[in-house]
């Protein structure tokens, strides 16, 4: 190994090691500050830092769209949210709440089943090397070829989203 | 590798911005006077004593905006893989795009006939 | 000339020189070299931002007074030209005001939000052939993800002020920015489609025959418009409608924390202007079939100035106008403008 490969090696795991502190910390802010805007915001950071997680995979595109919609528009529609909440002077939510129960049970299984997966990877053997030039023609072919189905429907779920929404929005007018 | 060091660039600016930022709070915090006095801190309101809570409710139609919003940015990230190799398809990708972009227009429309896009 | 526009060989100079010095002081050379070179480039662009939004706003303190009929500031260094300098001086010198109510925290990093995207658009601007900080792969789309990040430094600036005013303008700003914000990707979606590449070093090169703003002159205005709203700027400036809501999201912001808002509004705006003659005008090509008789930099300054006196033009010109007719204009015209932009020129692209 050359000085150049070592060095590129130290920088991609000091940048995993980096980004990934900074999601847990946020992490763990998003569900605990009494605040909700606070909270948001965090989850902001949060989203940053997987988007940076991302980069390290080598994965442009998805790091990138990361960027433009969960933070430039999911962030920006809960913002939306917390404004329309009600009592949202005092801003502090209660820590807490009746799904409690529930919330455990499905955050057990869930860890059960990221556990599962991580002991089922072979973490030893060395993933092999590709080096992707153009990640989103790819992206785009296989969208349009092999996955055309799900990609339409895709938008049957979009439509589906947005007249819900209006529908539950108008009734509450 | 090579993404990792061009994405260091983004980070770098990163700083910059903060650095511009900091670095101004900086230098103004060492020359700027500091003369506090209760009046100061009240909030603005035409210069009179503020009214009520300033966090006020909003109007619902703000949040519809958003989510219309949202699902059409979805809608733009399908669009620019496809702008890409759209050239390299030609004819099946227009029609899948064509329809793809159908299906949300209804969407559109029918905010539009229910009076969503009209602000009040 | 030729030397100092190619960046290649001033990189291999400076790196010479820097290779030189770091014998002298038995310095390892690699790491010190590309350390030097980051902060050189830093600077260079930093100086720039501050630079330039300097001048702007003295270029539209200047045209505004000329298209009124008056001369704008005169007082300040000959012909008034020392005048924002004098101003960024005396917000440097006011007195930092919280507010009692307001959010500190929030409230003190608002501008960074808002700044941080602002320079971060900077490291894919084309200035010249090789001449740009990082050609990413996927330009175009990073321009749009970071200019959606500004948003949430509105709102926070708008909701942590604790002012009534603020937050709705906070939150009216937000809204006007994500509706045209969409209306500014769909766009740009023709102009990829014909370049078929999202790098914006590729999309100049595909328009050294012909500019974009030939074949897709409904993108172009369609994309000005957007950016108008974008950065807030009259006719759109109803964040800011000094009328109804004071000052918008920046009311309680004083000092050097107003300057930031300002700061990163004219950088926002060189970025738009720049990313409008990279998309549309050519970028640093000359005007096809003549011989090019500038450098390549000149061009790509000269056709994004051209676009940012249009941005000072149009808000001297047209009055503002109200917010139902804003949505209103952003969803049903623009939006379903962009679309049949799209189809339009898929059919044609098909076609042919």
């Amino acid at each position: 190994m050359n000085i150049d490969a070592i060095c590129s090696l130290v920088l991609s795991n000091m940048a995993f090691f980096v980004l990934a502190a900074i999601g847990i910390v946020c992490g763990v802010l998003v569900v605990t500050v009494r605040n909700l805007v606070h909270a948001v915001l965090f989850l902001a950071v949060f989203l940053l830092s997987v988007a940076g997680l991302f980069i390290t995979l080598e994965a442009e595109f998805l790091a990138i769209i990361q960027v433009f919609i969960f933070v430039g528009a999911i962030v920006v529609l809960f913002m939306f949210l917390i404004m329309l909440t009600y009592k949202v002077s005092d801003m502090a939510v209660p820590q807490g709440n009746r799904l409690k129960g529930a919330a455990i049970v499905v955050a057990g299984v869930l860890f059960c089943l990221i556990f599962y997966i991580m002991k089922a990877m072979k973490w030893n053997e060395a993933a092999p090397v590709v080096t992707i030039t153009d990640d989103v023609a790819r992206i785009g072919r296989l969208l349009l070829g092999q996955y055309v189905l799900p990609f339409e429907l895709v938008s049957f779920v979009l439509l589906a989203a947005l007249i819900g929404a209006i529908v539950i929005a108008r009734k509450g007018e | 590798m090579k993404l990792l060091a061009d994405y260091m660039w983004v980070v770098l600016f990163m700083g910059l911005g903060m650095l511009f930022v900091f670095g101004g709070y900086i230098t103004s915090w060492l020359i700027r006077p500091s003369k506090p006095s209760s009046k100061k801190l009240f909030t603005y309101e035409c210069g009179e004593v503020p009214v009520g809570s300033s966090w006020v409710q909003f109007n619902i139609r703000y949040y519809l905006f958003a989510l219309i919003f949202v699902i059409f940015d979805v809608e733009v990230a399908f669009l620019f893989p496809w702008a890409v190799v759209f050239k390299e398809l030609g004819l099946v990708a227009f029609v899948e795009m064509m329809i793809f972009m159908a299906i949300l227009l209804v969407g559109l429309l029918y905010a539009w006939r229910k009076g969503i896009l009209k602000w009040m | 000339m030729q030397l100092l526009f190619d960046t290649q060989q001033l990189v291999n100079n400076i790196q010479h020189w820097l290779a030189g010095t770091c014998e002298l002081y038995h310095l390892p050379p690699c790491l010190v070299v590309t350390c030097i070179a980051i902060a050189v480039a830093l600077a260079l662009i930093g100086g720039f931002i501050s630079v330039n939004a300097m001048m702007v706003v003295l270029a539209e303190r200047k045209i505004a007074g000329y298209m009124q009929d008056r001369l704008g500031p005169m007082r300040v260094g000959p012909y008034g030209i020392l005048q924002t300098a004098a101003d960024a001086v005396k917000l440097l010198l006011k007195e930092n005001i919280v507010p009692k109510i307001a959010d500190k925290w929030v409230f003190f990093l608002a501008p960074v939000v808002v700044m941080s995207p602002a320079v971060m658009a900077y490291v894919v601007l084309p200035w010249s052939p090789g001449l740009i900080v990082c050609d990413l792969n996927l330009g175009v789309v990073y321009l749009m993800a970071v200019g959606s990040i500004g948003v949430i430094g509105i709102i926070m600036a708008g909701w942590s002020s604790g002012n009534k005013y603020s937050l709705l303008g906070g939150i009216r700003s937000s809204a006007q920015i994500v509706s045209y914000e969409l209306a500014m990707s769909l766009a740009v979606i023709g102009v990829l489609m014909l370049a078929g590449s999202l790098k914006m070093s590729d999309i100049i090169g595909a328009q050294q025959d012909c500019w974009y703003i030939i074949k897709q002159p409904l993108a172009f205005i369609l994309f000005i418009i957007a950016a108008t709203a974008e950065c807030n700027r009259a006719p759109f400036d109803l964040p800011e409608a000094e009328s109804e809501l004071i000052a918008g999201f920046h009311t309680e912001y004083g000092g050097i924390k107003f300057a930031m808002f300002f700061l990163a509004e004219y950088a926002n705006m060189f970025v738009a202007s720049a990313v409008c003659a990279t998309l549309f005008l050519g970028g640093w090509n000359g005007i096809p079939g003549l011989p090019m008789i500038l450098p390549p930099i000149v061009w790509f300054l000269l056709k994004t100035y051209l676009i940012v006196f249009l941005f000072i033009w149009f808000r001297w010109t047209y009055p503002r106008i109200r917010v139902d007719q804003l949505m209103g204009f952003g969803w049903k015209v623009l939006l379903p403008l962009a679309f049949l932009n799209i189809g339009l020129t898929g059919l044609v692209m098909v076609l042919i």
